[in-house]
């Protein structure tokens, strides 16, 4: 019997370490002289009180779905990609081209291509840490980081040089009309829902049905068994006639890729050109994410809408408080210092305490499907 | 009368809802060697942890030589004179023995004093118990059966006069073994107190005076060894009665099933680990391959399974196998009729986070009959599972349950009826039934008996002597990557297969321990 319910382990920790690192920002917000409660106040508000704060939150979420997902399927073959970042950068590449390069009649004809795009580049970037990985032993956690950097010097390189727009900033042309993505205003006013101006697009279902195809690759196909079953243990995989290597590439493949579709929000749905820095630390946050909600899609969409939501709250905060924006930064820090490193201080205490209560074995838990 | 040199009262111990140990009460005398029996999982290694300070019990009293005694530590146990020699050794590899025992138990800032009053010491020592080491030898050069002498001397530096052992002879040679109880005796006499924690009935008649009886948690009884028998014992142990030897018949070979001709294997470090291994195993009969750990013969399983890359000839069938190339792997192998009981069932055989059902298809993934399109059938490998457990009486019956969640003996019930139902040509198994319960060893047995008696053939590692020779229909024995001889079961004994298993071949002649012990080294030696 596994030591704590299925319910206890998605749900109550990640909460409780929530509620800690509010309770530590609080501790932080009130030692600069701010009132805690009215901050959480403003902040939660500005979230999701109004549509326009719901359409930013879902639109950062958006991008934090995507890395984290990417994040999480690299988990279950105990890989650790922390090259998010420079995956979606290369992602905005692919997007970019697809944009530029087709005078396109229509966005529905165009994301699909953009979505393939953006997956290719961002995995092409993701496979040469991975085949490094797989063959020669080269840390992926070192490679990845490496690969962070050459991602932005290259796109900075691209961006004064080949596809520079005419003009003082270095940032592409405007992609074509035929590939503006509707946003969620755009899509709810039609059917005669009043929504904010925002950037939030139609790349939100498309977020979404990446968690529904990762909870079916995972846990319904041959492959993400493999995958589980290595990242369980490589030698037991080995015994399986599981090929480290195949599974090595392919799941950084699908990670990259993954990292890489944020492009299609940022970069066509939001920007709708090429900038310098289109990521703006998705590629990180998406650890985050991945941590907290414990790799799992559905996790992975719950911590995203959070850490959207704080994203969104923390742009008001500034507004309409003398706190600063590097706040919101210091309660992110706290949120994964928080899920991530200091998990065990809330979990075992947690488990005796279950453990205690429950004298008699329960009946079989629910599946974790 | 004097007073017990231990005394138990009333220890209870609970990790959660599992209760370790119950209301234990155990008196050891001094002078004497008194042995703990039981399976696992039955609470033995607790009670002693609690002992020696590990954990401390939730209720109850330790007595030292009649005082009442708190031992919230190691270091308290170690001041009571309580000496413990682990299962698995903590020794500095690259220090000398001298170094090693006295090691946390300096006399001041300078080693130069306390390394000079060890060496006067352990001589007398050496003299006094037959615990011969050489003092400046390093512990990577050494066997294992020093590297245990090695350990009990720094218990005894330590002025131990109680000493505790947990299963000492698990990595032993018999040779080797009987060497140990020597030493033990040579304790005893000198009114030294040895408590013995093992789960072979055999040293238990051997060497102790009195033995206590562990199950599910509890002390189920205290009786002097002269007045018991090993069925009494076992009895005890698994709570009722237990078939102590195989029975089975008389093996009727056929044609050959794997003929080995030449195998090499070299390891990731350079290390030549199998120097040209050549065996056969027929149709309907099991070949046991004996050695001490560390010889061989897992990478033996490990190439034969598809897990490692190998040189040499390897027939199935009259069907070569692939070894380097693409071919290689576990996969085709399981597909060219062989099943593999690996010898690590918990790193190798299982995902411990996976539940039992999709370890049931473990390896087997890719099977047509799991697949529904481009999808897994769950609900077909969820029904099989259940069938397999319902057969192998997995407990508990529950596919649910993670593989971590099950007991040894249950988790490796789970994996022999994976391997086992593919009705496989050829099996390999390497250790079946390690740390897994008496009732549960049964029940593996003849499984695997009846697989031979079905026709198949089967290729057993183990490091049991015991279970080599009542399962074998042949025996080969390894050593330092080489076969250096087979026997059959009838016309061989523990003694020659003990020699063999240190590369000694002229098996007719006597040989000392020591000799044995070199040997051994060497060969680990050079391989590590």
């Amino acid at each position: 019997m596994d030591k704590l319910p299925k319910w206890a382990d998605v749900a109550l920790i990640p909460l409780i370490n929530l509620i800690l690192a509010l309770i530590v920002s609080g501790l932080v917000v009130a030692l600069i002289g701010q009132d805690p409660f009215e901050a959480l106040a403003i902040m939660v508000n500005g979230a999701v009180g109004s549509t326009y704060g719901w359409g930013y939150t879902l639109f950062y979420a958006t991008n934090f779905i995507f890395t984290g997902l990417a994040v999480a399927i690299a988990f279950h073959a105990r890989l650790f990609n922390i090259g998010g970042e420079g995956q979606a950068q290369l992602g905005s590449l692919g997007v970019a081209l697809v944009c530029l390069m087709v005078p396109w009649p229509h966005w529905l004809i165009a994301l699909p291509v953009a979505i393939l795009g953006g997956g290719l580049f961002g995995a092409a970037w993701a496979a040469i840490p991975a085949y490094l990985q797989a063959t020669r032993g080269s840390h992926i956690v070192i490679t990845t980081i490496m690969f962070n950097f050459i991602a932005s010097a290259l796109l900075v390189y691209l961006l004064v040089s080949a596809l520079k727009a005419p003009g003082m900033a270095p940032e592409s042309a405007r992609f074509v009309e035929g590939s503006h993505l509707p946003t969620a205003r755009e899509v709810l006013g039609a059917i005669g829902i009043d929504f904010a101006r925002t950037p939030m697009n139609v790349s939100f279902i498309v977020a979404l049905l990446a968690c529904w195809g990762l909870w079916l690759l995972l846990w319904r196909t041959r492959l993400g068994y493999e995958i589980r079953a290595f990242g369980h243990s490589d030698k037991a995989a080995v015994y399986a006639g599981i090929n480290p290597v195949r599974i090595t590439m392919i799941t950084m493949l699908i990670s990259g890729a993954l990292a890489g579709l944020m492009a299609i929000n940022a970069v066509m749905g939001e920007q709708e050109r090429l900038l310098q820095d289109n990521v703006l630390g998705a590629g990180f946050v998406g650890i985050a994410v991945a941590l907290m909600g414990r790799s799992h899609p559905v996790g992975v969409f719950i911590a995203a809408v959070l850490f959207g939501a704080l994203y969104q709250g923390g742009a008001e905060l500034e507004f309409e408080t003398s706190i600063p924006r590097e706040m919101i930064v210091v309660i992110q820090a706290l949120v994964i210092l928080f899920t991530g490193a200091l998990d065990g201080m809330v979990r075992s205490p947690l488990e005796k305490a279950f453990l205690r209560f429950r004298r008699q074995p329960d009946k079989p838990g629910v599946p974790a499907e | 009368m004097t007073a017990p040199a231990i005394e138990l009262k009333g220890i209870s111990k609970s990790f959660g809802p599992v209760q370790a140990n119950k209301d234990i009460a155990i008196r050891v005398m001094p002078g004497t060697i008194h042995g703990i029996i039981g399976e696992n999982g039955a609470g033995k290694s607790t009670l002693m942890s609690i002992l020696y300070g590990f954990y401390k019990a939730d209720t109850g009293e330790i007595f030292i030589r009649g005082e009442r005694t708190e031992i919230p530590d190691s270091q308290a146990a170690i001041r009571a004179g309580i000496g413990m020699v682990f299962q698995h050794f903590k020794l500095v590899q690259n220090f000398t023995v001298l170094e090693n025992i006295v090691l946390g138990a300096e006399d001041g800032a300078l080693l130069k004093g306390s390394l000079s009053k060890a060496r006067t010491l352990l001589k007398q020592l050496s003299e006094e118990y037959e615990l011969h080491v050489d003092p400046d030898a390093k512990i990577e050069d050494l066997g294992v059966g020093m590297q245990q002498r090695v350990e009990i001397l720094k218990a005894l530096y330590r002025r131990a006069d109680i000493l505790i052992l947990d299963e000492p002879t698990g990595v032993l040679t018999p040779a080797e073994a009987d060497h140990l109880f020597r030493i033990l005796e040579g304790l005893k006499r000198e009114g030294k107190t040895i408590i013995l924690i093992t789960h072979k009935l055999r040293e238990i008649m051997e060497t102790t005076d009195t033995v206590s009886v562990m199950r599910r948690g509890e002390m189920t009884a205290t009786v002097k060894t002269a007045e018991t028998t090993p069925q009494e014992l076992a009895e005890l142990m698994v709570g009722r009665e237990v078939l102590l030897r195989v029975d089975k018949q008389a093996a009727t070979p056929g044609e050959t099933v794997l003929n080995v001709e030449n195998l090499q294997v070299v390891d990731g470090s350079g290390v030549e680990r199998l120097r040209g291994i050549s065996l056969n195993v027929k149709r309907g009969e099991i070949l046991g391959i004996c050695g001490v750990a560390g010889n061989g013969q897992s990478e033996l399983l490990e190439v034969l399974g598809g897990m490692r890359p190998g040189k040499g000839r390897v027939t199935v069938n009259g069907q070569e196998l692939d070894l380097t190339g693409a071919e290689s792997d576990a996969r085709t192998r399981r597909r060219r009729g062989i099943a593999h009981v690996p010898e690590d069932r918990q790193e190798e055989g299982l995902i411990m986070d996976f539940f039992a059902w999709e370890n049931v298809a473990f390896g087997y993934h890719d099977d047509a009959r799991y697949q529904r399109g481009a999808m897994m059938n769950n609900d077909a490998i969820r029904e099989d599972a259940e069938a397999k457990i319902a057969k192998f009486d997995v407990r508990p019956a529950n596919c649910w349950l993670k593989a971590k969640n099950f007991s040894g003996g249950n988790q490796q019930k789970i994996v022999i009826a994976r391997e086992l139902e593919r009705n496989p040509d050829l099996l390999l198994v390497g250790q079946p039934t390690r740390g897994v319960d008496i009732g549960a060893i049964e029940f593996i047995h003849e499984q695997i008996v009846a697989l031979r008696d079905a026709g198949k053939a089967v290729l057993l590692v183990s490091v049991e002597l015991d279970e080599i020779l009542s399962l074998s229909d042949r025996i080969a024995v390894i050593f330092d990557g080489r076969i250096m001889g087979e026997r059959l079961p009838s016309e061989t004994d523990e003694r020659e297969l003990g020699l063999l298993m240190a590369g000694i071949t002229d098996t007719d002649k006597d040989h000392s321990v020591d000799e044995i012990e070199e040997n051994l080294a060497h060969a680990t030696g050079k391989a590590g």
